[in-house]
């Protein structure tokens, strides 16, 4: 990490000096390697971003003939500041990404420190953990719909002979439960890959510093606050924004778990329906480029917070 | 480090080898198919040697019916049997069962100009929509359209073009436990959607004591297209109109408040609480297994019904209604039509016209209780008997249909109606969500 670390950390800068042939030669190879990685990435992502910004100015309809493609100006995104839908979509996406990202990175911070700790049959656990996030989404997420079922789902049975509920409660479909319900499934299958994350973070803090700590007759507890959060802290980053960012686009779980239900409709969702379901390529292009900037958003928070933290 | 990565990636395929089983036996128990021994065969094709000579060897595919019910075995019956006469290979895929899944899908395959399939299967909805990306099948195919319900077939030509040829109708119909009547006194069906209520509590609170899974009354309350079935239903027989009336959005009106608030009343209490996440695969298995006094559905149910628990403990009548209102039954149907970007046209126009052909149209009819669009195939006798949702009391139920005046923005409106109506059974007050679902779909209507 410190060797990374020299590297990035800004020096002052070296009077100006012109540039050797040699220098002038390797810029040229650099860019001519470099090239088709960017060809690639023009064509995947720049490409796409493009042609979405472009279409959100527009009218189009997913099939061609329905009505002529114009320019529309703004428009879309005048209707977008009154689409009380749309708000909603952020709100129920957010909330999401705050409950799952912060139990996600609780239980997986947990999960890795007992896995670092080095017990009898760890390598077994290792590989165990890991079962939830190998499963296809939709797969999991069509087998917790089952299983949360207020007439055959087994969880209510389970709650009923403990005596927990007096009658099934449907989980999926009042609303009062429904967010909670989705955010337990993407935390039992995302903690395995924070949790791993993090493990290889811990794995590279050296030995010496606990040994040095246990001379020294630190607690464990101090051990953690002063030693091992502060040198989990970029591994830590690096999973929040990875956590963070895929939250935020969360489709499949919800997809299975609601279809196109209001009230538990994410911004992903509702970009499927207006431009897939009902066809409104215009209309969802700038709905699109709405949460591509709110993502964005955060984006800039968090390197904001890496540069912070580096200095 | 080295040691520990081996061991892992050892470990991981384990694990990943038990994910894969786990994903495999999910997959063999979502198939709710009924294998039942068919009691007819699927006809011959008529002009089989002329259709070898010409198209033998070449393949087709086939978007067909989702697997709900026997729907999806009836296809592969008659596939089985095209291919077996003609040689023309047909590749079956079903469509998705929530029908507003379907109507993306083709969406998605005609934009992209695919060539992915050859014959598909389109709602009474959907012609308009997708007309540009059809083959007029008229040249070929005027005789056979003749034969059909005239109705259909305007339905089904756009712009002067028979973009498709209607395959089997559809209507809503309530099914009902004749058994469970008797034991609770009641000698017929319930004539008003109070009586329903009323009845389903009843028997509900019975029946409950010895199965807590059982429940009054059952229906599609998803959010997707079969609610918008389902909630044209329940207005247009509560006077509450049909979404859409005179060319203006009337669907916030006192007396559709007062139906969906009704039905708001019923989630939970005589309905299972997850009605609401409920399509025609949730209610025929629920109403199937014997969990069910009342369901409303399609006739395929009819058929599937037979091969369960409740097997010859049921029968069907028309739907409910409220005061002098008639009953009333939302028009479904699905209709074939042949791809432009098909690379195999004149061979796909040839499995539509066998598909479409009367003696085939008898086959879905006893097969697989599917409403026949020749109405001479529903009047015969052999399709009568084992259809008796074909008697005249309950197929001439007065039809009504979804607001088709919204054209190729259907999809959308449906969608506006749908995701609204869901709101309030999942608990919101009709009278705070009807106005704002009026307002959009006027947005949506031309002017």
């Amino acid at each position: 990490m410190s060797a990374i670390q020299s590297t990035t950390e800004r020096r002052p800068r070296p009077p100006k000096r012109r540039s050797t042939r040699l220098q002038r030669r390797q810029t040229r190879l650099a860019w001519l390697m470099l090239s088709p990685a960017l060809v690639l990435v023009a064509l995947v992502a720049l490409y796409p971003l493009g042609q979405t910004i472009y279409d959100s100015f527009t009218n189009r309809q997913f099939l061609e003939g329905i009505e002529p493609t114009e320019f529309v100006g703004l428009q879309n995104y005048r209707d977008l500041l009154d689409d009380t839908i749309f708000r909603d979509s952020v709100f129920v996406t957010v909330k999401f990404t705050a409950i799952t990202v912060a139990f996600e990175l609780v239980l997986g911070l947990i999960i890795a420190l007992a896995v670092n700790s080095g017990f009898k049959g760890r390598g077994v656990m290792r590989a165990m953990m890991l079962v939830p996030w190998a499963i296809p989404t939709v797969v999991a997420a069509q087998m917790w719909k089952w299983m949360y079922d207020d007439v055959f789902g087994v969880i209510n049975d389970g709650l009923l002979r403990l005596h927990l509920v007096d009658e099934p409660v449907a989980w999926i479909s009042q609303s009062s439960t429904a967010l909670a319900s989705v955010a337990a499934v993407d935390i039992w299958k995302t903690t395995p890959f924070v949790a791993l994350l993090l493990l290889a973070g811990l794995q590279v803090i050296p030995n010496e510093l606990y040994e040095a700590a246990d001379v020294d007759g630190t607690s464990k507890w101090r051990q953690f606050w002063k030693i091992t959060l502060p040198l989990l802290m970029p591994a830590i980053l690096v999973t929040l924004i990875f956590r963070t960012l895929d939250a935020l686009r969360v489709f499949d779980v919800f997809y299975v778990f609601f279809g196109s239900r209001l009230d538990t409709q994410t911004m992903a969702i509702y970009t499927q329906n207006t431009i897939v379901a009902t066809g409104d390529v215009g209309y969802g292009a700038a709905v699109s480029v709405a949460i591509f900037l709110i993502i964005g958003m955060f984006v800039v928070i968090y390197t904001t917070f890496v540069r912070v933290q580096e200095q | 480090m080295k040691q520990f990565s081996m061991r892992f990636v050892g470990s991981v395929a384990g694990a990943l080898a038990l994910v894969a089983s786990l994903a495999v036996a999910a997959v063999g128990t979502a198939s709710t198919e009924t294998a039942a021994a068919p009691a007819v065969k699927p006809p011959n094709v008529p002009n089989a040697k002329a259709l070898k000579a010409k198209y033998g060897g070449s393949s087709l595919t086939f978007l067909g019916d989702g697997p709900v019910g026997k729907s999806h075995t009836r296809d592969k019956l008659l596939v089985a049997k095209f291919s077996a006469d003609t040689g023309i290979k047909v590749k079956l895929v079903p469509h998705p069962a929530d029908s507003s899944a379907s109507y993306s899908q083709l969406a998605r395959t005609f934009s992209g100009k695919s060539s992915a399939f050859d014959v598909v299967m389109l709602d009474v909805v959907w012609p308009g929509a997708f007309a540009q990306y059809l083959v007029n099948l008229k040249p070929a195919l005027a005789r056979e359209a003749r034969a059909h319900s005239q109705g259909i077939i305007r339905n089904n030509t756009i712009g002067g073009k028979l973009v498709a040829m209607p395959w089997f109708g559809d209507f809503g119909i309530l099914y009902y436990r004749t058994d469970l009547l008797r034991k609770y006194g009641y000698s017929s069906p319930p004539k008003t959607w109070a009586q329903l209520g009323t009845m389903a509590k009843k028997i509900q609170d019975g029946e409950q004591a010895s199965n807590p899974n059982f429940y009054g009354f059952v229906y599609q309350g998803n959010a997707y297209e079969g609610l918008t079935c389902d909630a044209l239903e329940w207005l247009a027989s509560s006077g509450g109109g049909r979404f859409v009336d005179n060319g203006k959005a009337s669907i916030n009106n006192p007396r559709a408040i007062a139906m969906m608030n009704l039905q708001r009343s019923w989630v939970g209490t005589i309905t299972p609480r997850g009605v609401t996440t409920y399509q025609e695969g949730e209610a025929d298995s629920a109403f199937g297994a014997g969990n069910a006094a009342f369901m409303r559905n399609w006739p395929y149910a009819y058929a599937k019904s037979q091969t369960g628990p409740v097997k010859g403990k049921f029968d069907v009548t028309v739907l409910p209604r409220t005061g002098s209102n008639p009953s009333v039954g939302t028009v479904g149907g699905w209709q074939l039509g042949v791809s432009t970007f098909s690379k195999n046209r004149e061979a796909a126009i040839e499995l539509v016209r066998y598909l479409t052909s009367a003696p085939v149209e008898k086959f879905n009819a006893i097969y697989n209780s599917n409403v026949p669009t020749i109405p001479a195939v529903a009047r015969d006798a052999a399709v009568r008997k084992v259809n008796p949702w074909l008697k005249p009391e309950i197929a001439n139920v007065t039809r009504v249909t979804r607001p088709t005046i919204l054209g190729t923005r259907y999809a959308q409106g449906s969608q506006i109606i749908y995701q609204g109506l869901n709101q309030i059974l999942n608990g919101q007050d009709a009278k705070n969500v009807l106005p704002g679902i009026e307002q959009r779909l006027n947005r949506l209507l031309p002017r």
